[in-house]
């Protein structure tokens, strides 16, 4: 709860610095409160309780999660350092909106409401709405906020009228009480009708086929920042705040909701998969290789029983990846009109530090050891095949093959062709960033429990 | 002292030398490949004394992964194979000029480290995590420092990367089944379970598509004789001297024992595909031009004779396929470094452009003369004795796979000696051919020394490898 509010703290001390005139502190000071709050974020994690009559529930799972959101948005803030250069007069805007997403986001993870759960997915929407569109100048940034928001809101109608239908099976919005009701034998219909539609909102949310349609051009059309936060937090929170509900609801429990996960889940990792090895744009084809790792995060609902962790560690190991691999784009792409890949041509030579970063990236994506994309995939593995889905492994191995693909078509085209370009000095802040990230991964590689015991 | 030292040489031999810089690269990675192989000489004395070299440690609780090295004999002569080629492939590459050599050299060591972290893993999970490493350095090193045109060395190195690491994912499904049947990767809770038929099948199966890619064996060779031909010679001594060496010992540590009865059940179909690889890789060598390539087809006949002794399930047959593997990795780096030798002097790798070597460079003559004998099992050569022995096992199952595998030395012997004639001998090429420098003498001096002296005297490996194989033959007859 203290982390909650903190974070909305922060938020409105990033406004009030515009006030008076400190714009230069605005990042510096968010970025020593948000580690002040991952402070406070460790100490919730050490006693779990419930607030305001279980509006609020702060449990290991809420924290764990909220810490990783935290840690990415520091990574996110420190980015936008070098990307709001000319624009600083709005910096404060910019910062601000983040925290508020963030504020959403913990909200998603740790509500004890449904009411609260769906205030949290607005606060998380509209602040990610606004910055699809924020480079306004742009007429590709205002298609893609139009477009995010038009679907996206749309998905959110879905979600509340989900939410209507279990109250009315339920007669409650606590979770907790819901959570015992539906253990019951005698469900009425509205209850996995409404299940259903929670679902189909959130799976709009983590970008999972058939509701992916927007992400590639949201993606594509969004400033570049925007869509590394889309593409690492956003994703990660829609996933864990999905996982929150099917646990709660118990949902796994029902042979045809598994069936339908196992459907959905193939189907992402297939045509995000198939779809990516066709781009020649690098944030398209992250929007579908993003796709496809949600059909991977996907499978961790098909046997919610200890998969926590193991859902933690992937969008850990996955989100870091991310961080890694958009600072090294923002690099490239900074005084670029588009993303495509012929901007990276060269640069193993040009900047070899970076060019081996986005490649250790990229081969976590793929889940190449030593990295941790790999333990996240064997950890994810080993679970669906104990609860008995060896096929959907098997279209998962496929599939990881068939990644390799587009991943690899990056790093070619940074070491086998020629830079038709001089690429000027990096900012000291995109090391920064991509280093740790990067770091950070190879750690969670070299000691996986580390996170996996988080929530064992 | 324990075996995990060899792989903290290597490994922080690999950040050594690319902090060294450009012009010390060469030579720092040197030096770490002798410290290496020093101290696995020092490792094999204390073996032979009887002294405890294993390691383990609790490395992941949940699931339950161990950082656990086993040095039995088999082990321990791969290890020497990887430790004792690694210098000679490093110290071979000093006639050659590379860009960005810290990067070059580094990676050579990183992959010297994971190969011999895949020879010593006794924990499931960490030889594949080995196994997977081992891919990353030789595809930059092909990729980067290859030769020939970009756009095809690129098709031919992801292609090779792809099929991999596609072969490689299964073996890593059929581990997790076990460890869900096992509780523990480690290696003797696997021997120790107790699988159905069908689903050792599987396994068996999932395993050999790894290994047959690696190895490899018909039908999974397609990528072979493109990636040796465009990657530079020093990745394609390690691909083929160690690498693919990777892929046969797991066959004799992880496939035979963990699945015997489908080993058994199957024995006549990989044996045979092992022997088709045989008369395959000969018959396609004969029509080569290009000698990389043709050096490539005769090390796919050769492994498919190693591939088709492991599977005979005797003692022989793998006492042979180890003292092959060992010969054929020190016999086709000496090969390789022999074209590369010519390259360097020709430009070129066009057999029909090459002539008249003899008469201008004697001593490179005589031994390159050796290595072609070396390879085609000549007796008192190393490679004689493990293909005989080989050939002996196969006997031992069905003779006419000993009669179909012996072609190799026919078919072996009629086109190496006509590559050496095209080459060395007739009309002399345009180009002056100057005689071997020390650095190359030396490497080729070492290599023929080896293969000479255990084909003598073989019987320190035999010894060494014996006790550990007759364990594996034991594991595999354990249900009868």
């Amino acid at each position: 709860m203290n982390t909650l509010i903190a974070i909305i703290g922060l938020g409105v001390l990033c406004l009030l610095f515009e006030i008076f005139e400190a714009r230069k502190a605005i990042i510096p000071v968010t970025i020593i409160g948000l580690l002040a709050i991952l402070g406070l974020d460790i100490t919730d994690y050490a006693n779990p309780q419930s607030y305001y009559n279980n509006m609020i529930i702060v449990s290991k799972f809420s924290a764990a999660f909220s810490g990783l959101f935290i840690i990415l948005t520091i990574f996110l803030v420190t980015l936008a350092h070098k990307f709001y250069q000319n624009n600083q007069s709005k910096i404060s805007d910019f910062i601000a909106i983040k925290i508020f997403l963030l504020a959403g986001a913990v909200a998603m993870v740790s509500f004890g409401n449904l009411a609260m759960y769906f205030l949290g997915i607005e606060v998380l929407s509209i602040a990610l709405y606004i910055l699809a569109s924020s480079n306004r100048l742009s007429i590709k940034s205002n298609e893609a906020g139009l477009k995010y928001f038009l679907m996206g809101s749309f998905a959110s109608g879905i979600i509340l009228f989900g939410i209507c239908l279990i109250y009315g099976a339920m007669g409650s919005f606590d979770v907790t009480e819901i959570s015992e009701l539906s253990r019951s034998a005698e469900l009425p219909v509205w209850f996995p009708i409404g299940i259903v539609l929670v679902f189909i909102g959130m799976l709009f949310k983590i970008a999972a086929v058939p509701f992916h349609f927007w992400a590639p051009d949201v993606y594509e059309g969004s400033p570049a920042l925007t869509t590394a936060l889309m593409s690492t937090l956003a994703k990660v929170v829609a996933i864990a705040t999905l996982y929150k509900l099917v646990t709660i609801m118990n949902a796994d429990l029902s042979g045809n909701f598994q069936m339908m996960i196992v459907i959905v889940s193939m189907a992402s990792m297939t045509v995000g998969n198939i779809m990516a090895l066709r781009q020649v744009n690098v944030k398209r084809m992250l929007a579908f290789s993003g796709i496809s790792h949600a059909g991977f995060m996907l499978m961790t609902l098909v046997s919610t029983a200890n998969a926590a962790g193991t859902l933690l560690y992937y969008t850990s190991a996955y989100a870091l990846a991310g961080i890694a691999a958009f600072s090294v784009i923002l690099y490239v792409c900074k005084n670029n009109e588009n993303e495509d890949i012929t901007n990276f041509h060269g640069l193993g030579k040009t900047n070899p530090l970076l060019a081996a970063i986005l490649t250790a990236a990229l081969l976590s994506m793929a889940g190449i050891p030593i990295f941790s994309g790999f333990f996240a995939k064997l950890f994810l593995f080993n679970q669906t095949i104990q609860a008995g889905f060896i096929a959907l492994v098997i279209v998962a191995v496929v599939n990881s093959i068939i990644s390799v693909g587009y991943y690899f078509k990056l790093i070619l085209a940074m070491y086998t062709k020629e830079s038709n370009e001089v690429r000027t000095a990096t900012p000291a802040v995109i090391y920064i960033v991509a280093v740790v990230s990067i770091v950070l991964n190879i750690a969670l590689g070299l000691f996986p429990s580390m996170v996996l015991d988080l929530l064992a | 002292m324990n075996v995990s030292l060899i792989l903290i040489i290597l490994l922080v031999g690999a950040f050594a030398t690319y902090l060294a810089g450009d012009k010390l690269a060469s030579k720092v990675a040197l030096l770490f490949s002798i410290a290496s192989l020093g101290f696995s000489i020092v490792l094999l004395n204390q073996y032979n004394l009887g002294e405890n070299i294993n390691f383990i440690n609790q490395w992941i609780n949940q699931p339950n992964v161990s950082f656990a090295l086993n040095a039995d004999g088999l082990a321990i002569a791969m290890l020497l194979l990887t430790t004792a080629l690694t210098p000679i492939i490093i110290y071979s590459s000093f006639g050659n000029e590379y860009k960005n050599a810290k990067s070059f050299y580094a990676l050579i060591l990183f992959m010297a480290f994971a190969m011999c972290g895949t020879f010593l893993a006794a924990d499931g999970l960490l030889y594949y995590i080995f196994w997977e490493l081992a891919l990353i350095p030789i595809y930059f090193i092909a990729l980067i420092w290859g030769n020939g045109d970009v756009e095809e060395r690129k098709k031919a190195v992801v292609k090779f990367f792809i099929y991999t690491l596609a072969g490689s994912l299964f073996m890593l499904v059929a581990f997790i089944y076990l460890y869900q049947k096992a509780g523990s990767f480690l290696i003797q809770d696997l021997y120790n379970l107790n699988l159905t038929a069908s689903e050792q099948l599987w396994i068996f199966l999932a395993f050999f598509l790894a290994y047959a890619i690696k190895i490899p064996i018909i039908p999974f060779h397609t990528w072979q004789a493109n990636v040796y031909q465009k990657a530079p010679t020093v990745g394609t001594m390690l691909l083929s001297g160690i690498m693919l060496k990777m892929g046969l010992y797991s066959v004799i540590r992880w496939q035979l024992p963990i699945a015997p009865l489908a080993a058994k059940e199957y024995m006549y179909i990989f044996i045979g595909l092992g022997i088709a690889g045989v008369i395959y890789g000969s018959i396609v060598a004969l029509r080569q031009r290009d000698l990389k390539k043709l050096l490539a087809y005769s090390s796919l006949a050769h492994v498919g004779l190693i591939a088709a002794g492991s599977y005979t399930l005797t003692i022989d047959g793998l006492r042979g396929a180890v003292l092959q593997m060992i010969a054929h990795g020190f016999v086709v780096v000496g090969l390789f470094f022999a074209s590369e030798i010519i390259y360097r002097r020709y430009e070129t790798r066009v057999i029909a452009e090459m002539g008249g070597i003899r008469s201008q460079a004697v001593k490179f003559a005589s031994l390159f003369m050796i290595l072609v004998l070396a390879s085609v099992a000549l007796p008192t050569t190393f490679n004689f004795v493990g293909e005989f022995t080989v050939l002996y096992s196969l006997s031992q199952i069905n003779v006419w796979f000993a009669v179909l595998g012996g072609t190799t030395i026919i078919l072996g012997a009629y086109y190496m000696l006509k590559m050496y004639q095209h080459v060395m001998l007739g009309e002399t090429n345009a180009k002056p051919f100057a005689d071997v420098t020390f650095n190359e003498a030396t490497t080729l001096v070492i290599i023929v020394a080896v293969l000479f002296f255990f084909g003598m005297y073989p019987k320190p490996i035999t010894d060494l490898i014996t006790p550990s194989l007759e364990n594996i033959i034991t594991q595999i007859n354990r249900i009868n």
